[in-house]
């Protein structure tokens, strides 16, 4: 008989180690880069931008601009899309009860991308109306019409886990081919296959920061709000709803924050595969299967995956840039290779 | 007899066919009701629609004099507990937090559990002897453990009724007793009327109080086991022939199938 075997100390146990854990990475990552910039400068950098602290600058104004304008920015990025993607992939798993869901697997993340480029095609750019409303917006409807896409496909086959993974890969490939012709007949207007399909952080500003966060922090509180009835949903539809649970309801209500969440993240960074399945996975290893600790665990080791596999990126090979896709598929697909085999 | 459940002329429509024809029956409060009948006569159907569930196509469902539609989800789930076959599914969580979503009806969003909770979901694993068992994670317990850990979720839902849809099937002997007498102690100790579908006739003979019988999803008697478990009835409900006997220590009627060719 096998006893509980988790760390599964403490919620704030593990949101304190992770959370560390994070706030240690981006100092590290700040330094690592063309220039190298010392940890003791990058931190007394950064202290110097807090309010009431003025140091006496030791450091130059490009290495300044380097940190703050440049690395500090996208590594923001880099934390809130790997926390709402790993966010999103909890959510899909736990709502689905299928441990293989993931934005990127259930083909959310090209919808996503096809409604980011459609706003762009469709609506001039520039405007205040484009970039706050209708890029999230046509993203958004597109991530909704895949996930709809995705459940007339798998519906009728007893919902096994296959089934599902198999319309995320019809779905994918279909708004694959569409985005890639779309860029392909669009001229200069969108930017190049490489960035929809493979995501980029490069071009990462705090507009987008700024654009990002709150996204994410409304999302994950309404998704975490919900924790209690993910645990019990492991039980059964038919379960859940005898304990009283409005079970339509609490799936609406999480599918569309799940499904917000990556088409925010999509139409910034473009589609970055296997967050949402890596990291909830490993947590649940690590943790245990309670919500209460694997969505904020799951969130704040998402944003630490992402920042170093963004890391990589742009540091692996000099003065070039890998696709970020590349990078998390690298890892990514085994593992999806690794759970197919064990759990299917 | 005061009834919790009162029905009329109910019936109940699937896929264009009629599974239940115009049942009216009651359900007697505080006592043990065992549901009877073979295979394809309705029984989990109506336990379903008894749990609110499944709504009936026709006729009317009193809970307590009032209209079963009338209650709202978070009442239904505060009044009635209900498990299904094989519900035994593997989680991956402890014995103790299976039994904790046990309070989901009665806890408010994001509130912790309060002591009482706590106490509460104390004694049903006591009640059913998980005590000990309590950090053990459920999906590596054997069937029968499993179905115990149910219960207490159950029992931690304080339900004014409990509907159970064949609790002992696919267990061996040793643990449907097992199952039956923990059921019996709980009954005793908080007077929860239980409703179960049960296909084992001498099993029912010893735990129930009073016994519908449903065939073909019809309504066709309804008593005490005196009054219910006769040769002729269950011979003519099963199709098949039955040498009845006295159970040699309780007493009560128990069933034992006869062969054709002796």
């Amino acid at each position: 008989m096998r006893e509980k075997h988790y760390f599964k100390n403490s919620i704030r146990n593990w949101n304190m180690v992770l959370g560390l854990l994070l706030l240690f990475s981006i100092i590290l990552t700040l330094t690592l880069g063309s220039v190298k910039v010392p940890v003791s400068l990058t931190i007394k950098i950064l202290l110097n931008q807090l309010p009431f602290v003025n140091l006496n600058p030791v450091w130059s104004t490009s290495q300044e601009d380097i940190i703050l304008a440049l690395r500090l920015p996208r590594i923001f990025v880099a934390v809130i899309v790997g926390a709402m993607l790993a966010t999103a992939g909890t959510a899909f798993q736990g709502i689905l009860r299928n441990p293989l869901a993931d934005p990127y697997i259930l083909g959310i993340s090209s919808g996503a991308a096809v409604g980011a480029a459609s706003a762009i095609l469709l609506v001039s750019q520039g405007s205040i109306f484009w970039s706050g409303i209708a890029l999230p917006l046509f993203s958004f409807l597109g991530a909704i019409l895949s996930l709809g896409m995705v459940f007339v496909i798998a519906w009728n086959r007893k919902r096994e886990t296959v089934s599902l993974i198999l319309a995320g890969v019809v779905v994918q490939s279909f708004l694959g081919a569409i985005l890639s012709f779309a860029i392909t007949v669009s001229g200069h207007k969108l930017k190049s296959i490489v960035f929809w399909l493979m995501g980029s952080l490069a071009a990462a500003g705090w507009k987008d920061v700024l654009f990002l966060l709150p996204y994410l922090l409304i999302c994950y509180l309404i998704i975490y709000a919900y924790y209690r009835n993910f645990n019990i949903l492991v039980l059964g539809e038919q379960a859940a709803q005898h304990l009283g649970m409005n079970v339509e309801k609490t799936k609406i209500i999480a599918l569309v924050a799940a499904s917000l969440l990556t088409a925010a993240a999509v139409s910034v960074v473009g589609i970055i595969g296997f967050v949402g399945l890596i990291v909830p996975h490993i947590i649940r290893i690590l943790a245990g299967p309670d919500h209460k600790i694997l969505l904020p665990a799951s969130c704040l080791a998402g944003a630490i995956f992402l920042l170093w596999s963004d890391t990589l990126a742009r540091t692996l090979i000099p003065a070039m840039e890998i696709p970020i896709g590349v990078i998390t598929a690298l890892a990514g697909a085994p593992f999806f290779g690794y759970l197919l085999k064990k759990r299917v | 007899m005061l009834n919790v459940f009162e029905t009329r002329s109910i019936a109940y429509k699937y896929k264009e066919t009629l599974v239940l024809h115009g049942i009216s029956m009651g359900i007697p409060q505080g006592l043990i009701t065992g549901i009877l009948g073979p295979n394809g006569s309705g029984k989990t159907t109506i336990l379903k629609i008894l749990s609110g569930i499944y709504k009936p196509s026709q006729g009317t469902v009193w809970l307590n004099s009032r209209p079963l539609a009338e209650y709202s989800r978070q009442e239904l789930a505060r009044q009635i507990a209900f498990l299904e076959q094989n519900n035994t599914a593997s989680l991956p969580f402890t014995v103790r937090e299976v039994v904790e979503m046990g309070r989901y009806p009665w806890l408010k969003p994001f509130a912790p559990l309060t002591a009482q909770d706590a106490e509460i979901i104390d004694d049903a694993l006591d009640c059913f002897g998980l005590t000990r068992k309590q950090e053990q994670i459920v999906e590596t317990m054997s069937g029968g453990e499993r179905q115990l850990v149910s219960l207490a979720r159950a029992m931690a839902q304080e339900p004014k009724i409990l509907i159970l849809d064949e609790p002992t099937t696919y267990l061996d002997i040793g643990h449907q007793s097992l199952v039956m007498e923990y059921l019996r102690k709980w009954h005793k100790k908080s007077g929860t009327t239980i409703i179960m579908v049960i296909h084992d006739l001498n099993l029912s003979s010893q735990y129930c109080d009073h016994l519908i019988v449903l065939e073909q999803g019809t309504f066709v008697m309804a008593g005490s086991k005196e009054e219910v478990l006769c040769e002729e009835l269950i011979a003519k409900t099963y199709k098949a022939s039955f040498a009845m006997i006295k159970h040699p220590v309780s007493g009560v009627p128990q069933f034992l199938p006869c062969f054709s060719d002796r």
